[in-house]
């Protein structure tokens, strides 16, 4: 009995082996037979920009010359290269200007860190301007009680102003 | 012998222009009322001319004077009347006469406004819009004659307005080339009028302020008299851009409305300096801050439709080189730099006069919130502005050209359109003069609860994306304080006034229709933000060829390819290439689709006209990419669903029904007292415009 529960579990290890091989062997073959979609292909063409006309990406450009390299991305994703490498043929041969970013090297930097440094430069000056307007005030409420100060607390306060924009509305 | 008449015409109307400016200037040094009156009626005249100058250009092209280089550019035999009108504006010469032709309608418009208390500004008005303008129809008549015509000199074909040599005929080719046929879509017929009325007209809120800073009248006058003439602008200005997308989204057939091209950008750019100047004069007009601020947002602003003018029309975008290729580029960067010199000098030199009458009181007042917002609008237009630039400039200086494109944008803009949003829902709330923490906060506790049980019911129903989460939280904020604040208001009268809710909300909204109309466009805003981010965090789509019978699927929908047709118009000069599709939603049929190309004989060109089955959900949208000729071989589409992106469209509705809530004409509001003395504590206490 025992023996032949080992059989049994020998068998089956086999046989899983077995399964396991082919699957291994049937992915292979697949992955060699399949053509790539449409949209693995414009996965990648969506990322990267018409080398000849202006601001459009590769996935939407309706010209011919755009259908071509589609599929010249089809070739060489069924030949096996991946996405960087593809990327990188297309910069290689038509320069920087088919990345929908520039790579961030060198002089390209500038785009990246202007905008950040200009509107913290902003900020800057927003905040120290409202620090210089809000100073008098400061020593105002010192000086005697201000009247404002205190938050309209009710409702009947709010109904007041409300009545009185309407009225007094220019 | 027409063409002559027309640039007659056009040659007459630069001079008066240039004589109205002139005479404006010379007759306020002079101090002569006779000189500024005549220059004001040479100003009425410009419009008049410049409408005789465009008649000549609108029968040329509607009469298929071919032997008109511009009009042989534009028109072809086969386009029906109503297109050879609008190309008009659909090449380069005729846009900039176009351009002239809105501004002179804009300046003639002012200057038969009543002047009686402000006709100090009068002549600086004329002359700021005559130099606007003059630089508008000299660039016209100098450069781009859209008169210009063909010769035969011996044989050879040349361009020129005049006869080039004594022997040289006149030469008139059979057809013209025919418009662009992306142009002959309804909505770029009506999109560039409508972002040229919006350019300019903020010529003239542009033009009082100079004129307030060359007098020195600088109190909040300039900015009442133009009050409305902002809100037009602004609203022309949106409305164009809100079009061109949907035309983008129709013609274009890349599944989308916005793609961050310059040419976009060029366009969007004075908008948000625009917004900005909107909000930044409420605080001048009810605090007297900020006075230094109004005029650089809208020396800007004007700067911006100059020179988005000057990005579109110079070839600037496709090369640097282009640029200096034609006159038309560097004229316009000498203008706009020459303008904005002169203006930031005036502003110098006013400086200390536009001291601020009061101080800032708390972060959290009205004023600082939207000097806040203000930051956030030139952020963004930092963000556009390097982004349209530095391509520019790599091209330039390191010989490279780059692309900048939607995910610079996207990442750069994203936090700050959440800060917008963000302070669309607290600031309308908060006081002017003084807020507190807790004054905010009793206010608007209700909407951010609200706006949380949305959120993580959200969560639990529709998506687990925390950058769509913490938008759909802050559109939710948006709409629920928004709303609230108009209950809030209507149920304070129903209490004092006994009025019904309907006549009290009614009332209120009548009576300060600038505050109310501002808030139905920021619900407006929330719902295109829905919009937004629909089909900004969740497009999907997906390409296959299929044969007849079979199907494309994507997400709960199936496209099943029926059959495919390709005819000829002759007439329209046109290829159509119609497929049928049959769309599935969960497996029942939902109906049939027309995804279509449309090819045009006379300018080789294809126009991809999706199949498009919209609801509040999302919208289907699918494209005929290409197709084997015989249809049982199969054709190709592509398939997008972008969620929710008709909350877009219908935000633009109410966008638009918001602005006309505010800007419509009451009585002239420009008439009304100048602002009463209001002492600074009154002020302080007032809560809203």
């Amino acid at each position: 009995m025992k023996n032949y529960k080992l059989r049994i579990t020998n068998y089956a290890l086999f046989a899983l082996v077995l399964i396991a091989l082919t699957g291994l062997f049937y992915q292979t073959a697949s992955a060699q037979d399949t053509t790539p979609t449409d949209d693995d292909v414009n996965a990648i063409a969506k990322q990267l920009y018409c080398p000849v006309c202006e601001n459009t990406p590769l996935d939407v450009c309706p010209t011919e010359a755009c259908r071509q390299w589609r599929e010249l991305i089809r070739q060489m994703l069924a030949e096996g290269k991946t996405e960087q490498e593809i990327k990188d043929y297309f910069v290689a041969n038509y320069g920087a200007r088919v990345l929908s970013e520039p790579p961030r090297t060198g002089f390209n930097w500038l785009v990246y860190i202007v905008p950040p440094v200009l509107i913290l430069v902003g900020a800057y000056i927003l905040f120290n301007s409202f620090r210089a307007w809000i100073k008098p005030r400061a020593v105002e409420s010192v000086s005697g009680p201000v009247k404002e100060a205190k938050p309209s607390s009710s409702d009947d306060e709010y109904v007041k102003r409300l009545e009185e924009e309407l009225k007094n509305r220019k | 012998m027409l063409p002559e008449f027309g640039y007659g015409v056009l040659l007459v109307s630069f001079i008066v222009t240039v004589y109205s400016g002139f005479a404006a200037w010379y007759g306020v040094q002079n101090k002569s009322a006779s000189l500024v009156e005549s220059a004001r009626r040479a100003q009425l005249l410009t419009f008049p001319l410049l409408t005789i100058a465009a008649g000549v250009l609108i029968y040329l092209l509607v009469n298929d004077h071919y032997e008109v280089s511009f009009v042989y550019e534009v028109t072809s035999r086969s386009m029906p009347t109503y297109l050879k009108v609008t190309a008009w504006w659909g090449g380069q010469a005729g846009s900039l006469l176009f351009w002239a032709w809105l501004l002179a309608m804009f300046t003639s418009a002012v200057t038969i406004r009543k002047w009686d208390r402000d006709l100090e500004f009068l002549p600086w008005v004329i002359v700021v819009s005559a130099i606007t303008l003059a630089f508008f129809i000299g660039m016209v008549v100098f450069y781009e004659n859209p008169f210009t015509r063909f010769w035969d000199v011996g044989g050879e074909v040349v361009p020129s307005f005049f006869a080039p040599s004594a022997t040289a005929t006149v030469f008139t080719p059979q057809d013209g080339q025919g418009l662009n046929p992306l142009l002959r879509h309804p909505g770029m017929v009506i999109h560039p009028p409508m972002l040229y009325l919006g350019f300019v007209s903020f010529v003239i809120p542009y033009a009082f302020a100079m004129a307030a800073l060359i007098t020195g009248r600088t109190d909040d006058r300039w900015i009442r008299i133009t009050r409305r003439w902002t809100l037009w602008a602004w609203l022309f200005l949106s409305m164009g851009l809100v079009l061109g997308g949907r035309w983008a989204y129709d013609v274009l057939g890349w599944g989308g409305y916005w793609g961050w091209d310059p040419v976009e950008i060029a366009a969007f750019m004075p908008w948000l300096t625009g917004t900005a100047f909107l909000h930044s004069v409420m605080i001048q007009e009810k605090r007297g801050l900020l006075k230094h601020w109004n005029m650089i947002l809208i020396i800007l602003t004007y700067a911006l439709v100059v020179f988005g003018t000057f990005l579109t029309r110079s070839g600037v975008l496709s090369s640097v080189h282009a640029f200096a290729n034609s006159p038309i580029g560097p004229l316009f960067m000498g203008f706009v730099s020459l303008t904005l010199i002169a203006s930031v000098a005036l502003l110098i030199k006013r400086w200390p006069e536009l001291k601020s009458e009061t101080e800032m009181k708390s972060m959290l007042s009205r004023e600082a919130l939207f000097l806040l917002n203000n930051l956030l609008f030139i952020g963004i237009l930092i963000v556009c502005f390097w982004g349209v630039i530095s391509p520019l400039a790599s091209e330039l200086f390191t010989g490279t050209k780059i692309t900048v494109g939607p995910p610079y944008y996207e990442r750069a803009t994203g936090p700050l359109f959440a800060g917008l949003l963000f302070l669309m829902a607290i600031a309308p709330l908060s006081a002017w003069g003084h807020s507190t923490v807790q004054t905010l906060g009793r206010v608007l506790w209700k909407s951010a609860l609200a706006a949380s049980i949305l959120t993580v019911v959200l969560v639990f129903t529709y998506t687990k994306n925390i950058y769509a989460l913490i938008g759909f939280f802050l559109i939710s904020f948006v709409l629920f304080a928004t709303v609230h604040e108009f209950w809030r208001g209507a149920n304070a009268r129903m209490k004092t006034q006994n009025e019904n809710f309907f006549a009290a909300l009614g009332r209120l909204m009548g009576r300060n229709r600038r505050r109310y109309g501002g808030y139905i466009i920021h619900i407006s805003m929330a719902l295109m933000a829905i919009g937004i981010l629909g089909i900004e965090i969740f497009q999907m789509e997906t390409q296959g060829t299929v044969a007849s019978g079979e199907s494309l699927e994507l997400s709960e929908y199936r496209v099943e390819y029926r059959e495919l047709a390709s005819w000829d118009d002759f007439g329209a000069g046109v290829n159509y290439t119609r497929s049928v599709v049959d769309i599935y939603e969960n497996g029942i049929f939902i109906g049939q689709l027309f995804p279509r190309i449309d090819y045009y004989y006379d300018s080789q060109q294809n126009m991809t006209i999706p199949g498009q089955h919209a609801t509040l959900k999302d919208d289907l949208y699918i494209l005929l990419v290409d197709w084997q000729p015989t249809s049982n071989e199969g054709a190709t589409f592509k398939v997008y669903v972008n969620p929710l992106v008709n909350w877009m469209w219908i935000g633009s509705l109410t966008f638009l029904f918001g602005l006309m809530f505010a800007a419509w004409p009451d009585k002239d509001p420009a008439d009304e007292p100048v602002r009463r003395k209001v002492s600074a504590g009154d002020r302080q206490t007032s809560a809203a415009d």
